[in-house]
């Protein structure tokens, strides 16, 4: 971006909340099901239908807002928005308007959050974007376009959608790939939705606008849609900057207008300059009654998950990892729940985290499996590195044992056991083989003793060639100092 | 609102209701005496009285969240004006 200007970007997030059925009815929440197999009168916008509240959906949107520090409302309620559009046949769609169940709050922005490219070069390192609202509505049903006519399915109409509007203090393209990137990770965290922007579990409308930094107002606030994934955001706002920018650079006027991102070609295309704002003539819905949320607080409470920021740093707080390796684990909610299980009273946390992260990760990956898949126990991995720790077995053994583990299940233990792999710790053993080989290479300790230092990783070599590779190595170099000097 | 500030034409748009110019007339002079019935609202003194956001003073209506049988497929469809493979056909529309 040129330096001279600065945008101003917010983002409307809406999410699918896992709930087993719909928001104002008992109709399944399922996707891929066959058209509307999953409707009823309340969902169809039948005349004399009436909703009645999912709770479960209020207490998931609460729990959303206590992770994100919002002040959840002593009183909600909803409201009706009226518009016309065959996606919402009652001609209004339950949301809440002046009475939302979260206000304020916020979502951090840590390092880890941000794209891969960018994180060497974070411009406003810890930042905090500051939300708005979040409130509860109901999703709308699907429409496809066919050539002539528009095909409708309200399976997916009433089921609960929350809506996270943030303040406009998104500055960058990767302030807001982090800011979705560290949401989504709240989200699942909580248990709240599995936020797949892909299945469009969490689907992001996003406001953008520039001006020269020393003009006060704002530039024209330009909307994007088609946003498939966090990394389409990035992209469709490091282009739509640019764009804009170019624009005002050329003296061209910039106009409230929709734009459409077009992934494939990496651009924006006009698709409507903005009609007449529109008109929604909020009101309460009269078949709804008004909600204290006091009475399911404390459930909620007690369901509030450690945050993944939290975790973090309790991670490298409790464990002494390195701010890279607690970021990397507490990404993977249940990763980081299997290295605390080996962790826990781990003399060495750092190389059970380094096994975690290595070997485990990289040999799941390759069977295809789940850390809940996992055939090797958290307990035995503790094991295995207090084996390398203790210098029984050397760290090359560690590898191939951890590879053994992992492919029979059985303790590490048992496979050293098994493989008379035990490194030889016998001093006076380790001292014979060291006696061995000073006396059937003269030379080389001629070298040695003659100021040529290295000279003792030949004979350590021989010393392990001879033990087959079974003696400690660390032993083995203190003997023949020992014996040499 | 009073009632000569009843955009009557704009609120037909709203609703999507094409109006008569006769009809503009009737609806005015209707609803404005609607408005001016509901404007006497204003003159009471409400200083004391608590703000609600329903008019039974009642909270909490919740369900459980549980899975309800819907409705078979066909009986969804039957009011569709159109159908084709399991979805209701409307005139296309453009988003
Ligand atoms: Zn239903």
């Amino acid at each position: 971006m040129k330096s001279d200007y600065t945008a101003t970007i917010g983002l409307e997030v809406h999410v699918q909340l896992k709930t087993k059925s719909k928001m104002f009815c008992g109709c399944a929440v399922a996707y891929g099901a066959e058209p509307n197999v999953h409707t009823c009168p309340t969902c169809l916008g039948l005349p004399g239908a009436l909703p009645v509240m999912n709770l479960e959906a209020l207490k998931l949107t609460a729990l959303t807002g206590l992770m994100l520090k919002c002040q959840i409302a002593p009183v909600c309620k909803f409201d009706r928005k009226n518009y016309y559009y065959p996606d919402m046949p009652k001609n209004y769609q339950i949301s809440q308007y002046d009475l939302p169940i979260c206000e304020r709050g916020e979502v951090p922005l840590y390092d880890l959050a941000y794209p891969k490219d960018a994180q060497k070069s974070i411009a406003n390192p810890g930042k905090r974007v500051r939300l708005i609202r979040i409130h509860l509505e109901e999703d709308v049903a699907k429409s496809f376009h066919f050539e002539s006519s528009t095909g409708i399915d309200f399976n997916r109409a009433g089921t609960p959608l929350m809506e996270i509007v943030s303040q406009p203090d998104i500055e960058l393209p990767e302030e807001a790939f982090a800011y979705l990137t560290s949401l989504k990770q709240a989200l699942i965290y909580g248990g709240v939705s599995d936020a797949d922007m892909e299945k469009g579990q969490l689907r992001c409308d996003v406001n953008v606008s520039v001006r020269k930094r020393t003009d006060a107002a704002y530039g024209a606030k330009i909307e994007l849609k088609n946003l498939n994934s966090i990394s389409g955001v990035r992209r469709a706002l490091a282009f739509e900057i640019n764009r804009q920018i170019e624009a005002l650079e050329r003296g061209e006027t910039l106009r409230q207008e929709t734009r459409r991102w077009d992934d494939d070609l990496g651009e924006t295309t006009l698709m409507r300059t903005k009609e007449s704002a529109h008109d929604y003539r909020y009101f309460p819905d009269p078949d709804l009654l008004p909600v204290r949320t006091e009475v399911f607080l404390d459930e909620v409470r007690s369901r509030l998950p450690e945050t993944p920021w939290e975790k973090r740093e309790r991670l490298e707080k409790d464990y002494g990892l390195s701010a890279y390796d607690a970021g990397v684990l507490a990404d993977d909610r249940p990763l980081s729940a299997y290295f605390e299980a080996a962790a826990r009273g781990s003399a060495r946390p750092k190389s059970v985290a380094n096994y975690v992260m290595n070997d485990l990760l990289s040999a799941l990956g390759a069977a295809g499996q789940t850390v809940e898949e996992c055939p090797v126990r958290p307990e035995d991995l503790k094991a295995l590195v207090t084996l390398v720790d203790e210098g029984r077995i050397n760290s090359k053994q560690g590898k191939d044992v951890f590879s053994e583990m992992f492919s029979t299940g059985v303790d590490p233990q048992t496979i050293v056991r098994r493989k008379g792999l035990q490194q030889e710790s016998d001093l006076g053993a380790i001292e014979a083989l060291c006696r061995e080989v000073i006396a059937a290479n003269p030379k080389v300790v001629e070298d040695y003793r003659g100021g040529k230092s290295v000279s003792i990783n030949f004979l350590k070599g021989q010393v392990m060639k001879l033990s087959k590779g079974k003696a400690n190595p660390a032993l083995v170099g203190e003997t023949l100092q020992r014996l040499l000097s | 609102m009073s009632s000569e500030d009843l955009d009557v034409e704009y609120v037909a748009e709203l609703a999507r209701i094409r109006l008569t110019p006769e009809e503009v007339a009737t609806f005015r002079s209707q609803l404005g005496h609607v408005l001016e019935h509901v404007a006497r609202l204003n003159r009471l003194n409400v200083a004391g009285v608590e703000p609600t956001a329903h008019s039974f003073p009642i909270y909490n209506v919740f369900r459980a969240d549980e899975v309800k049988p819907s409705l078979p497929r066909e009986e969804a469809l039957a009011n569709a004006p159109r159908q084709a493979e399991g979805l209701f056909l409307v005139t296309k529309v453009l988003d």
